[in-house]
C-alpha cells in the first residue's frame, strides 16, 4: 500500500499534510479506506471550532460500519471538504488527494514532530 | 473454535476481506460491497452460505412435530414445495426464523437455520420431539450455495438436467448439478433478485467441482463471488429480517411484521400460539417499520428512535446506505401509533435527532 513521505500519520489511520504557514489538510489513510470499505457518508461538524489533539473531529461512514475521526495535533478546523458531500468515495479512490476530509489551523505547528513517519506508520499497519 | 466451510480457501484465493461470522470464518466483501450489490441486483451473484444449519426430519411423526414449533402451516406443503416459517418460544418470541422444505409429503423434511442458532434451535426441536420423529443435524456436510440475480438461473441451467429457468418462488426439484448428483436446487434467497440456492453433501470434492463450473460457465457473463456485507444490504433493501438484529427471543412474530407466516387458525396448537392469539386480538404495543433519512445520515443497530417533540419511541434494529436507492435506510421497532406510513420520526445519531420518515416495504 502507499503511504507518501511527505505525510506525517496517526495511530488512528489519519494523515496529516502541512500546506503552506501554520495551515495543514487531514485525510484517512489508504489502510484505513481499504478496512472501512465503501465509504458513503463522511460527517464533520466541528467546522469552526478549536480541538485538542486526539479529540473527535468528525465520523465516517461506510456501508457496514461507523468510524470516528481523531484529529492528530491541536488546532482549529477551518474547512470541510465540500466534494465529499457528492462523492464520499473520493476517500477510497483517492485518499491522499481528492479525498481530504478538513483544513485546519494548528495551534502549534511543532506538534507535527510527535506524529509518524511514513516509515513508522507502514510498520504499524505491517 | 472457527470453522471454516469448503469454500474457505476459493475466498482466500479471490483476496476477500474475511471475518468470524457465527464461528465460521465467511467472506464479507470481494471487490467491494457497492459493487457486489450491483452485481446481484443487475445480473448474478454466488454467495457461500455453508454455515447455514439444515436439519432432517423423517417419519410418520415429522410433519406432527414441524406443526407443533413453528408458526407456519406446513400441512400444506407437498412434494418440492418450501416455506418460510419461524420457531416460537413459550413467550411468543422468535427462538429462530427458518425455512422448512418438503422432500417428500408427510415423511422428509428438511429444516434451514440460521448458522448462530444451529446448536439453539437443535436442542429446541429434540426436547419438543416426544413422539420419535427421527432427527439428523447435517449443518457440518451440508454445503449451500445461493446464486442470486435475475440471470442466475439462465447462467446456470446448461449445468443441470432440471430445468431451472421456470421453476417457481419457493419450490426446489433434486437433480444433478454440474456433474453432481442430488443436488436441492431451490428458488429462493435471501436478495429480492431471484435466482437459485442449491444444497449438496460435501463429499467427492462436490464443492470444489460445483463452485469452479459455476464460474467457468458464468465466466463470460460476469458473475461474481459476493459477501456477507452486500448480503445484508440487499436483504435489507427488500425488508427482509436478519435473525439477532430485526428479530429475535424477545420480539414476537406480529410485532416483526411475520403475521404472514404465524397461521393462528391451522388445527395443529404450536409454541406460544395462545399468547399470539391474544397479541393479536388486543393489538401490539409495537412494530417493526422501515424507514428512509430525510436529512443526511446513517442510521445503525441500536441508536434510538424519537418522536418530534424527543421522546424515545423505539430504537433502530438494522440500517445501511442503501446502494441500488442512494439514500439511507433502516428497520426498527415504533410504538404503533408512529408505525403508520409517512410518519415522521427522528433518528438519534450520536445525540443529534436526524429525521426520517416511516415508508413500506420494499423500500424504493
Amino acid at each position: 500500500m502507499n503511504y507518501p513521505a511527505e505525510l506525517k500519520y496517526t495511530k488512528d489511520h489519519e494523515w496529516i499534510k502541512l500546506v503552506g504557514g501554520n495551515t495543514a489538510i487531514i485525510g484517512i489513510t489508504e489502510f484505513a479506506q481499504r478496512e472501512l470499505g465503501d465509504i458513503v457518508y463522511v460527517d464533520v461538524p466541528t467546522v469552526g471550532k478549536t480541538l485538542a489533539a486526539e479529540e473527535v473531529f468528525g465520523t465516517v461512514e461506510a456501508v457496514k460500519t461507523v468510524s470516528d475521526l481523531f484529529l492528530p495535533v491541536a488546532g482549529t478546523i477551518n474547512e470541510v471538504n465540500e466534494a465529499l458531500n457528492g462523492s464520499p468515495e473520493l476517500v477510497n479512490t483517492d485518499p491522499y488527494g481528492e479525498g481530504w476530509m478538513v483544513k485546519l489551523t494548528l495551534s502549534n505547528p511543532a506538534d507535527l514532530d510527535g506524529l509518524l513517519t511514513a516509515e513508522a506508520y507502514e510498520k504499524l499497519v505491517g | 473454535m472457527i470453522k471454516n466451510t469448503p469454500f474457505t480457501g476459493k475466498h482466500v484465493a479471490l483476496g476477500a476481506r474475511m471475518a468470524a461470522f457465527a464461528g465460521y470464518n465467511m467472506p464479507i466483501s470481494y471487490s467491494g460491497i457497492n459493487d457486489e450489490h450491483a452485481a446481484v441486483r443487475n445480473n448474478a451473484g454466488v454467495f457461500d452460505v455453508s454455515h447455514m444449519g439444515e436439519f432432517m426430519l423423517k417419519g410418520a411423526n415429522a410433519l406432527e412435530l414441524i406443526q407443533r414449533v413453528t408458526t407456519n402451516d406446513a400441512s400444506k406443503l407437498t412434494s418440492g414445495k418450501a416455506q418460510y416459517s419461524s420457531l416460537t418460544n413459550e413467550q411468543g418470541g422468535i427462538v429462530d426464523d427458518l425455512i422448512v422444505y418438503c422432500i417428500e409429503e408427510n415423511n422428509v423434511y428438511m429444516l434451514v437455520v440460521n448458522a448462530s442458532n444451529i446448536e439453539k434451535d437443535w436442542n429446541w426441536i429434540s426436547e419438543r420431539n416426544t413422539k420419535g420423529a427421527e432427527m439428523h443435524n447435517i449443518s457440518d456436510k451440508t454445503c449451500l450455495l445461493a446464486i442470486q440475480g435475475p440471470n442466475a438461473c439462465k447462467i446456470l441451467q446448461p449445468l443441470t438436467s432440471q430445468d431451472i429457468m421456470n421453476l417457481k418462488y419457493y419450490t426446489f426439484v433434486k437433480g444433478d448439478f454440474a456433474g453432481v448428483s442430488n443436488v436441492i436446487i431451490s428458488a429462493t434467497g435471501y436478495t429480492g433478485s431471484g435466482g437459485v440456492e442449491i444444497y449438496f453433501e460435501d463429499k467427492d470434492d462436490a464443492a470444489s467441482k460445483i463452485w469452479d463450473a459455476i464460474f467457468e460457465t458464468g465466466k463470460a457473463a460476469g458473475i461474481k463471488p459476493i459477501g456477507l456485507g452486500a448480503r445484508d444490504t440487499l436483504r435489507l433493501e427488500m425488508g427482509y429480517c436478519l435473525y439477532g438484529n430485526d428479530i429475535d427471543d424477545a420480539t414476537s412474530p406480529l410485532e416483526a411484521g411475520l403475521g404472514w407466516i404465524t397461521k393462528l387458525n391451522k388445527a395443529e396448537d404450536f409454541t406460544a400460539k395462545a399468547i399470539l392469539e391474544q397479541q393479536k386480538a388486543a393489538g401490539i404495543e409495537r412494530k417493526l417499520v422501515g424507514f428512509e433519512m430525510l436529512e443526511k445520515g446513517i442510521p445503525r443497530h441500536d441508536y434510538l428512535i424519537k418522536d418530534a417533540a424527543g421522546q424515545t419511541i423505539g430504537k433502530v434494529t438494522s440500517g445501511t446506505q442503501a446502494p441500488s436507492l442512494n439514500k439511507a435506510i433502516g428497520l426498527g421497532y415504533v410504538a404503533v401509533g408512529h408505525a403508520a406510513a409517512d410518519t415522521e420520526i427522528y433518528i438519534d445519531i450520536r445525540n443529534t435527532p436526524v429525521k426520517a420518515k416511516v415508508v413500506k416495504f420494499p423500500f424504493a
